[in-house]
């Protein structure tokens, strides 16, 4: 090859570099072979404590749902886990079909009028929407309900600071909105687990023409109102939930939809249907002049390379759990919450400081601090709920779902009872 | 419903839904029942599919083959990296130890997961030559717009909040003017010069007291290194500039340089292009951002942190001082962290400069072989990608880099980037990669030949190309037009 290009050696082709810095030295361990770097990373793995293995109530934006085995075996497909983003449509229809699903279902699931092909999670996916409602109002002010989750609101912080919009947060009952207001951010159900008022939260934006963002939970929709019955403007949720493994944060995906007036605000991939030089049916990616690709720095966002993969494995899960399963599976979630709520709070020195419709996710006051709670819990093989102290208490929140059984229930039950035990009543 | 096996195939599960029928099986209710919400909270209809598991794996699998993809198909995607991506490294990204695991968890409960991380960010660093990594964003152009927020942290800490514009040279990828843009810059292009390198002249005009930055690919998007490089670097550092490196090319770059000794101050890396997370149909990615000293406070949160304490290696998260922030809900896309660090742990020291080596003999190699058939816009050696111009053949024979593109399919062969870079007429964008053998290229060298003497003889077969393929081409304009991006009850 070398003879053919020309060059005595190999180094030649690199001679643009400037000779000081080249080849320099890499302090990087030596190779391993395939047999002992498994061994490696699996020794890595088991440093891990796994739920499942462990009893875990962890909620709080990701979670833990089963996950039928067709979903993985479809989104293990060579096809579509090695192909690239769909620009040759006439050897992408896979992908653009399977994502012409995704947000056909997506739709389907929230009510809402069109969706794109996802994003990167629901947070970013929420700042996103600011950003576009905020370009749609011509407006620089953003009022968040408190109750939206702290993460979101510190990835709104990241994406808003170049902008230059102002967020205000207000409460459900407090804190105003004008003619300055772009849009109302309202998490459904709120961080802490409690539905919120969207009717009067939409009136509340419209009445000043604010746009209304919903970040939605996807599996709640199979049992709760979808937020286009509240008139939502843009619903925005993270789609880990329908069908994506926990992974220590990520990959995610970030779904994104709205009324079809505002669609050419979008960001993100979007794909149409249309027809080919025979006539027959067939998707694209469209819409293209929003993106970077074509408008470069008047885009409506950066977003190039997003989640196409975890987009399609969540419309394998909607498709699979289909109408039955997506409301069985959001009642099997409430009546388990609802159970273990009932059960905790029958506990000497633990109450549940929140009164409201909660769905999946509840807080619970401790007697004891909630992370030597949670320590105590470890011990005895159950990871506990996320610390919420900062916003209530001495609190914890507790999430539970269809992988938590009514034994692991009781097993947290009889535990809190007993790390409880000797610590302050409130 | 048509006997054609076509329209079977392209129906969409909302059509092919039967009332009863379920795609998995459902666990039952093994609580107590609980007084039900309020009923004017509760939802009436939803509308799902009904199918069957059987129905949905036919399904899916009967439009996958659809597709080409990297197991499948020789993907010369310019810019795109398109390697061979392990089998091992998805497997260790399944492992229960690493999928199931939460990102709430307490840190003590997941040592191994922070190892992990805290490695991968110290083997960027070094491969970089930078000073710290955080792995926080979730693809190239998050990164991009994480680094281009510390650039305007940084000036503003030093009191140089008029610093607005930020140069991008008219090659550059269409992220880089976006990312600028979402970080409060106003985006000045500069041009190419005759070789292919920043126009030096244009650059010292530019580079004043307003610059903030330069964000510059390097190689190229033409797969160019820039021989000026270090006085590039020079002229942005002494206007009180800060040179961004997108790492989108960094395949190139792998253990023959590392860009922070050129004077890069932030570089990120895509780490689905250079170490393989499988593209996804479009992802997911993941981002690293890579920072000199001077930006470390200011680095995207959260960073994993080694700590000893009573003798024991604890590792931690931990938010720089002067964090630009968060990117994402948790801590980025962990999953292909995993594949990233098990293929540096492969290739280990020795490796990783022949990933680089044989990524830019490949190139060169379809450059010698091809040039005599299609333009050349810049006959100098390239890095790990060529790109090849039709202007000759659109001008003698009216066929265009979209045909030439659309013939490879016909030859099973995924068609390279095209009309990118905007600089080059009739771009064809052709990046091999590493992984590709010898025979592959040769291969895919005696299909572009032949595609040129068909241009010649038979340019109606380029223009309708290609043609074995689910689709002929498709109608963008309509799809743009007329927009349809969803199922609807009423459709067909």
């Amino acid at each position: 090859m070398l003879d053919v290009i020309g060059v005595d050696s190999a180094d030649e082709l690199f001679q643009d570099i400037p000779a000081a810095h080249r080849n320099p030295t890499l302090d990087i361990p030596p190779p391993l072979s395939e047999l002992e770097l498994r061994r490696e990373i699996e020794a890595m793995a088991r440093q891990n404590a796994v739920p499942g293995e462990y009893a875990c109530f962890l909620g709080a934006g990701s979670y833990r749902h089963f996950i039928p085995a067709v979903v993985r075996q479809i989104a293990s497909r060579s096809e579509f886990m090695t192909g690239y983003t769909p620009y040759q449509p006439e050897v992408s229809q896979g992908t653009l079909q399977a994502h012409y699903e995704f947000q056909s279902l997506v739709c389907q699931l929230t009510g809402m009028e069109v969706s794109n092909a996802g994003m990167y999670d629901g947070a970013t996916s929420m700042a996103e929407a600011v950003l576009m409602t905020s370009r749609l109002t011509k407006r620089d002010r953003v009022a968040v309900l408190d109750s939206v989750s702290p993460y979101y609101r510190d990835v709104l912080a990241t994406y808003v600071q170049a902008p230059g919009l102002r967020i205000d947060t207000v409460s459900a009952g407090q804190g105003t909105l004008g003619d300055y207001t772009a849009c109302l951010v309202v998490q459904q159900p709120g961080f802490l687990g409690l539905m919120e008022d969207l009717d009067a939260l939409a009136r509340r934006a419209h009445d000043h023409g604010a746009l209304l963002i919903v970040v939605a939970d996807p599996i709640s929709l199979g049992m709760f109102k979808p937020p286009s019955d509240y008139d939502a403007d843009i619903v925005v949720a993270e789609g880990q939930s329908l069908g994506i493994a926990p992974t220590f944060g990520g990959p995610y995906v970030g779904i994104f939809a709205c009324k079809q007036r505002y669609v050419r605000q979008m960001p993100g991939r979007i794909v149409g249907k249309t027809v080919d030089t025979r006539g027959r049916t067939g998707y694209v990616l469209t819409l293209q002049t929003r993106e970077q690709h074509i408008r470069r720095e008047r885009a409506t966002s950066n977003i190039c390379t997003s989640v196409g993969l975890i987009a399609l494995m969540s419309a394998v899960y909607m498709a699979a759990q289909g109408k039955q399963g997506l409301r069985h599976i959001a009642e099997l979630c409430y009546h388990k919450a609802h159970y273990a709520a009932s059960l905790i709070a029958d506990i000497p020195g633990y109450s549940l400081p929140l009164k409201g419709t909660f769905f999946r996710e509840f807080v619970v006051q401790c007697p004891r601090p909630p992370q030597e709670t949670n320590r105590r819990l470890l011990e005895r093989g159950i990871i506990g709920g996320l610390d919420v102290s900062d916003q209530v208490p001495n609190s914890m929140l507790l999430c539970c779902t269809e992988v938590n059984s009514r034994e692991e229930i009781d097993t947290l039950a009889s535990a809190l009872a007993e790390v409880g035990r000797g610590g302050r009543t409130r | 419903m048509s006997p054609n096996d076509d329209d079977r195939r392209r129906q969409l599960l909302m059509d092919r839904s039967v009332s009863g029928r379920i795609g998995t099986t459902l666990p039952p209710l093994d609580v107590p029942l609980q007084p039900p919400p309020q009923a004017d909270q509760l939802r009436n209809e939803l509308e799902m599919p009904e199918v069957a598991e059987s129905e949905l794996v036919r399904y899916f699998s009967q439009i996958s083959q659809f597709n080409f993809s990297i197991d499948h198909n020789f993907y010369p995607l310019g810019s795109c990296t398109m390697k061979y991506n392990p089998k091992l490294n998805d497997e260790m990204a399944s492992l229960p130890g690493m999928s199931e695991i939460h990102p709430h968890q307490p840190e003590s409960t997941v040592q191994g997961a922070l190892r992990l991380a805290h490695e991968l960010q110290s083997y960027l660093t070094e491969i970089s030559g930078m000073a710290g990594t955080s792995l926080a964003p979730k693809a190239g152009a998050e990164s991009e717009m994480a680094g281009m927020l510390m650039i305007r942290a940084f000036h503003l800490a030093n009191g140089d909040g008029d610093r607005k514009d930020v140069m991008v040279p008219d090659s550059a990828h269409g992220t880089n003017p976006a990312s600028a843009a979402m970080a409060g810059f106003r985006v000045v292009e500069l041009p190419s010069d005759a070789s292919g390198n920043t126009d030096l002249e244009a650059l010292r005009a530019a580079a004043g007291d307003g610059l903030a930055a330069f964000m510059l690919t390097q190689p190229s998007t033409l797969g160019l290194f820039d021989t000026n490089i270090l006085e590039v670097t020079g002229i942005v550092r002494a206007a009180g500039g800060i040179v961004y490196g997108d790492g989108a090319n960094l395949n190139a770059l792998l253990g023959r340089v590392k860009p922070g000794d050129l004077g890069f101050d932030v570089v990120h890396s895509n780490l689905h292009k250079t170490f393989t997370q499988p593209h996804g149909g479009g992802g997911p990615g993941a981002g690293a951002v890579m920072v000199s000293e001077r930006l470390l406070p200011f680095l995207p949160t959260p960073v994993v942190e080694r700590r000893e304490e009573d003798g024991e290696v604890r590792y931690g998260l931990a938010t720089p001082p002067r964090s630009i922030g968060r990117m994402g809900a948790f801590h980025g896309n962990f999953g292909a962290l995993v594949r990233a660090y098990a293929y540096i742990r492969t290739l280990g020291d020795q490796g990783i400069a022949q990933v680089s080596e044989d990524a830019v003999i490949n190139a060169n190699y379809i450059l010698s072989r091809l040039k005599n058939d299609y333009d050349l816009p810049y006959d100098r050696t390239c890095f790990h990608e060529v790109v090849l111009s039709a202007s000759s053949l659109k001008h003698d024979y009216g066929v265009t880099a979209l045909d030439v593109a659309k013939r490879l399919i016909d030859y099973g062969i995924h068609p390279p980037t095209m009309y990118f870079p905007l600089i080059v007429d009739e771009a064809l964008m052709i990046e091999p990669t590493e992984t590709e053998s010898l025979e592959t290229l040769d291969h895919f060298i005696e299909v572009m030949k032949a595609i040129a003497r068909e241009a010649r003889e038979d340019p109606e077969l380029l223009h309708s190309a290609p043609h074995d393929t689910p689709n002929t081409r498709l109608d963008e304009a309509r799809a743009a037009r007329q927009p349809d991006l969803r199922w609807r009850p009423t459709a067909d």
